[in-house]
C-alpha cells in the first residue's frame, strides 16, 4: 500500500496572551502606546519561538501546546476516525494537514489532492445563485470548473434543491442551503478527504443520506480523516482512530479501542455523565440536561449489565421556564452504530402539558433478555412538542455492557456460535403436543 | 505557507506535498496559482456580482461613482479655485484623470484590505492567499471599462481627435493594474500583523493622491522637484493617459518618459518585492489574523 499521509514530530504551538499585559488597564493602556517597539516585538512572538520554547524546556505560561510531537501514517484507502474531548488538538490537527496553518515544528507530507470539511458552505455568498454557489464552493474546495460541470447534475439532485437552482441562497430555507453546501461537499474527488462535524447538521434523513456518503467515499478506496464527537458514526465509518488528548496523539488502534477509550476518558465510568455546571449543560433557556445514568435493577449505577437483568437509562434534567411540553427519547445504538431502536417517554401528558420548573429524573427501563451481548451507546433526545424544536440531542452519551455471564444464549454453542442479530429477545414460544394414537395418518 | 511546500512527482505515485515549519524566502507559486485559475475566475465574478447585488443602479454605478467626482472637481478646483489646467478645458483634464485613479485607489483599497476581510474563509481552507487581494484588482477592472464611458463622452464633447500616442494605452493598463497590485500585495500582508495599516490607509490614499497630477498640472512641479516626484507610481499613469489620450488637444500633452519609466521601475520593484513579502507572511496569516 502506498502511504496517503505522513506526519512526523508534528508540533503546534500558539502564544496566547499572557496574564501580566492584563494586570491594570492603566498599565497595558501606558504600555500599549508608550512602548511602541514592545508591542512590535509581541506581534512577531506571535509566530516566533525561541528555541527553549520549541524544545519544550521552558514551560512558560503563554504557550500552548495545541499539537506535540504528533507522528502517524495513513495508507491509502483508509478511513480514520480523530476523537477527543474540545481543546485535545484535533481540529488543530485537520487544519496543519489541510495547510490551513503551518506546523511550528515538525513536517508533513500529503500524497495527491487535499479536500477539507471544516464547515458547512465554505465560499457560499447568500447573494449568488445557487448554481453560482455550486461552482464557487467547488473550486474553493479544489475542484475545477470541468470537474463541476461533469458533477453539476449529481449534485443538483442530491440536493434536492431543484428548481431553486437559479434563485439566490438567501431566498433559500437554511435547510437548503445546507443540503446544497453539502451535495458539493460530498461529490469532491480529492485523494485525501477531510472532514470535521458537518455531519452534525440537517435532519436526520439528510444526516442518513451524508454519513452514506461517507461510507461510501470510504469504500471507494478513498483515504478519509473524520473528527466527529459522534462516537456511533465514527464506529460505523472509520476502520482505525486516533485518540487525542492535550494536543498529543495517545492511542493509535482499531476505533472500537479508540473509542472505548474515548467514552472512559478522565476516569470516568462510559455509563455515567454528569454537567455540574449549568451553562455548560445541553439544552437552552427551556431546559438544561444535567446527567444521563445507566443504571441496574436496584437503581444503582452501572457500566456493565447482565442479559438477565432489565437496564434503566435514567435523566435528569432542570426545567427552567414554564410552559413548554417537553418529552425525551432515548435512541439505543450498536457499537456497529446501527440505531436498534427508539423510545419516547411513555407519560404522554408531558406532550400535551407543560412541565413545572424544576427537576426532573426520568428513567426508561429496558426488560431483561432483550439486548444482545455487546456495547451499546444512548443517544437522548428532548422535544418541546409545543414549538416543535429540540432542546436537546446528545449523541453517544453513555455507554454500557451488555453480557451474558451465565451463558443463556444457546446453552453450547456447538451449532452455530452466537446468537444472530443486533437484539436477543426472550420470546415466548408456545407449543402444543399431540398422542401418536391421535394422529390420523394419511 | 507556500515557500516551504514543494510538489514533487515520484515514480508514477501521487505527488507528494511537502509542507515543514522553516520559513525561506520565494517568490509566489505561479504553478500552484495557474492550478487555482477556475476558482481566480469564480472570485471575480462573485465579487462584481456581489458588488451591484440588489441595487437598482447595478452596472451605471461605475460610471456614476467617477462622474460625480469629476463633476465636484471641475466645479471647485477648475472653476472656483481656478486651477491651471495645461490649457485644457478642466472637464477635459480631470476625466482622463480620474478614471484610472477611481480603478487604482478602489483597487488599492480593496486589494490592502483582503486578507483581513476574509478572515473567516481564511481559516476554513486552504487555497494560495495571493487570489484574495487579486481578485479586486481584476474584479474592478469591469468599472473601470465601463467608466471608459465617460472618457469617450468627454473627448466627443471636446472634439478631440485622436493621436499616435493612443498605442500606449495597453502598456498603460498593465501599468496601472501593477500599482495597486504592489500596494496591494504590501499593505494586505502588512495589515495582518499591524491593523495600523488598516488606519492610516485612508491618509496614504489621500497622499498619494495629492503627491500626483490629478487635480492640477503637473507642469506646477518645480524642475528641480521632479526626480522626486515622478518616483510616485501614480504620477506616470496618470500623466500617461493624459499624453495617449488628450494628444489632439493640447501640444503639452506629449508622452513624459521619464515618469513613464521610473513609475514603470517603481511598481514592478514593488510588485516583485511584495509578492517575496506576501508569501512569506501568507504562512502565518491565520495564526496572526
Amino acid at each position: 500500500m502506498s502511504k496517503a499521509l505522513s506526519l512526523e514530530n508534528v508540533s503546534k504551538l500558539y502564544r496566547i496572551g499572557s496574564s501580566e499585559d492584563l494586570q491594570t488597564d492603566a498599565g497595558a493602556f501606558q504600555k500599549f502606546f508608550l512602548k511602541p517597539m514592545a508591542n512590535l516585538r509581541k506581534y512577531r512572538s506571535l509566530y516566533n519561538f525561541s528555541a527553549a520554547e520549541l524544545a519544550g524546556e521552558t514551560e512558560s505560561k503563554d504557550i500552548l501546546w495545541a499539537l506535540r510531537d504528533v507522528s502517524f501514517d495513513i495508507e491509502q484507502g483508509d478511513v480514520i476516525g480523530v476523537v477527543g474531548a474540545n481543546g485535545a488538538g484535533k481540529s488543530t490537527l485537520l487544519k496543519v494537514v489541510s495547510r490551513i496553518t503551518p506546523p511550528t515544528k515538525g513536517r508533513l507530507r500529503v500524497w495527491g489532492r487535499v479536500s477539507c470539511l471544516l464547515e458547512v458552505g465554505t465560499g457560499f455568498h447568500a447573494e449568488l445563485t445557487g448554481r453560482e454557489n455550486i461552482y464557487m464552493s467547488g473550486t474553493i474546495l479544489g475542484m475545477r470548473k470541468r470537474e463541476v460541470d461533469a458533477k453539476f447534475d449529481e449534485i443538483v439532485e442530491f440536493s434536492g434543491v431543484g428548481k431553486f437552482i437559479d434563485t439566490p441562497v438567501k431566498r433559500y430555507s437554511s435547510g437548503m442551503s445546507v443540503r446544497l453546501a453539502f451535495a458539493v461537499m460530498a461529490h469532491l474527488e480529492p485523494d485525501l478527504l477531510i472532514v470535521d462535524e458537518v455531519l452534525a447538521v440537517g435532519d436526520a434523513e439528510f444526516q442518513r443520506k451524508c454519513l452514506n456518503q461517507m461510507g461510501e467515499a470510504g469504500k471507494q478506496g478513498r483515504t478519509v480523516m473524520f473528527v466527529s464527537h459522534n462516537m456511533s458514526a465514527v464506529a460505523r465509518l472509520c476502520r482505525r482512530g486516533l485518540y487525542m488528548e492535550k494536543g498529543r496523539l495517545i492511542q493509535d488502534a482499531p476505533i472500537s479501542d479508540v473509542v472505548y477509550t474515548y467514552m472512559t476518558r478522565g476516569g470516568n465510568s462510559a455509563a455515567e455523565r454528569e454537567w455540574p455546571d449549568i451553562e455548560e449543560a445541553p439544552g437552552d433557556d427551556s431546559a438544561r440536561l444535567r446527567s444521563v445514568k445507566i443504571v441496574n435493577e436496584k437503581g444503582a449505577p452501572a457500566g456493565t449489565i447482565d442479559i438477565g437483568h432489565a437496564v434503566g437509562v435514567q435523566m435528569t434534567f432542570d426545567v427552567l421556564e414554564p410552559g413548554h411540553n417537553l418529552s425525551p427519547y432515548i435512541t439505543l445504538v450498536s457499537d456497529a452504530g446501527l440505531d436498534l431502536f427508539s423510545s419516547a417517554d411513555s407519560n404522554k401528558q408531558f406532550e400535551s402539558t407543560p412541565r413545572e420548573v424544576g427537576r426532573y429524573t426520568t428513567t426508561a427501563w429496558i426488560p431483561a433478555e432483550f439486548l444482545a451481548e455487546g456495547a451499546h451507546y444512548v443517544r437522548v433526545v428532548m422535544r418541546a412538542m409545543n414549538r416543535q424544536q429540540l432542546v436537546f440531542r446528545e449523541p453517544d452519551v453513555v455507554a454500557f455492557n451488555v453480557t451474558d455471564e451465565r451463558n443463556t444464549g444457546f446453552g453450547h454453542s456447538w451449532w452455530e456460535g452466537k446468537p444472530k442479530g443486533v437484539v436477543r429477545p426472550n420470546l415466548n414460544w408456545t407449543y402444543e403436543y399431540t398422542d401418536p394414537s391421535m394422529v390420523i395418518e394419511g | 505557507m507556500s515557500d516551504e511546500s514543494h510538489v514533487s512527482h515520484e515514480s508514477g505515485e501521487l505527488p507528494v506535498t511537502v509542507v515543514d515549519s522553516t520559513r525561506s524566502w520565494g517568490f509566489v507559486d505561479l504553478g500552484e496559482l495557474s492550478h487555482y485559475r477556475d476558482l481566480m475566475y469564480f472570485m471575480v465574478w462573485r465579487a462584481i456580482k456581489v458588488a451591484y447585488a440588489q441595487s437598482i443602479g447595478g452596472l451605471a454605478w461605475a460610471v456614476v461613482q467617477p462622474a460625480i467626482q469629476i463633476l465636484v472637481f471641475t466645479l471647485v478646483f477648475g472653476g472656483l479655485v481656478g486651477l491651471e489646467s495645461d490649457g485644457l478645458p478642466y472637464l477635459l483634464f480631470s476625466t482622463a484623470a480620474i478614471v484610472p485613479w477611481t480603478y487604482m485607489s478602489g483597487a488599492m483599497a480593496a486589494a490592502s484590505g483582503s486578507l483581513i476581510g476574509n478572515a473567516a474563509m481564511l481559516g476554513k481552507v486552504y487555497f494560495p492567499r495571493v487570489i484574495f487581494p487579486l481578485t479586486p484588482i481584476l474584479s474592478m477592472m469591469v468599472n473601470f471599462v465601463i467608466s471608459l464611458v465617460l472618457i469617450v463622452a468627454v473627448l466627443l464633447y471636446y472634439k478631440v481627435t485622436p493621436t499616435v500616442n493612443m498605442w500606449l494605452l495597453p502598456v498603460l493598463i498593465i501599468y496601472m493594474m501593477m500599482v495597486p497590485l504592489a500596494f496591494g500585495l504590501w499593505l494586505s500582508s502588512l495589515a495582518i500583523r499591524y491593523r495600523d495599516v488598516g488606519i492610516i490607509m485612508g491618509y496614504f490614499m489621500r497622499m498619494l493622491m495629492y503627491t500626483a497630477p490629478i487635480l492640477y498640472a503637473s507642469n506646477e512641479v518645480p524642475e528641480d522637484m521632479r526626480w522626486w516626484y515622478v518616483l510616485n507610481p501614480i504620477v506616470g499613469v496618470i500623466e500617461g493617459y493624459r499624453s495617449a489620450l488628450l494628444g489632439g488637444a493640447s501640444p503639452d500633452m506629449f508622452i513624459r518618459w521619464d515618469s513613464l519609466i521610473s513609475g514603470l521601475i517603481v511598481s514592478f520593484v514593488l510588485v516583485v518585492t511584495g509578492a517575496v513579502y506576501f508569501r512569506r507572511m501568507e504562512r502565518v496569516v491565520v495564526d496572526v489574523i
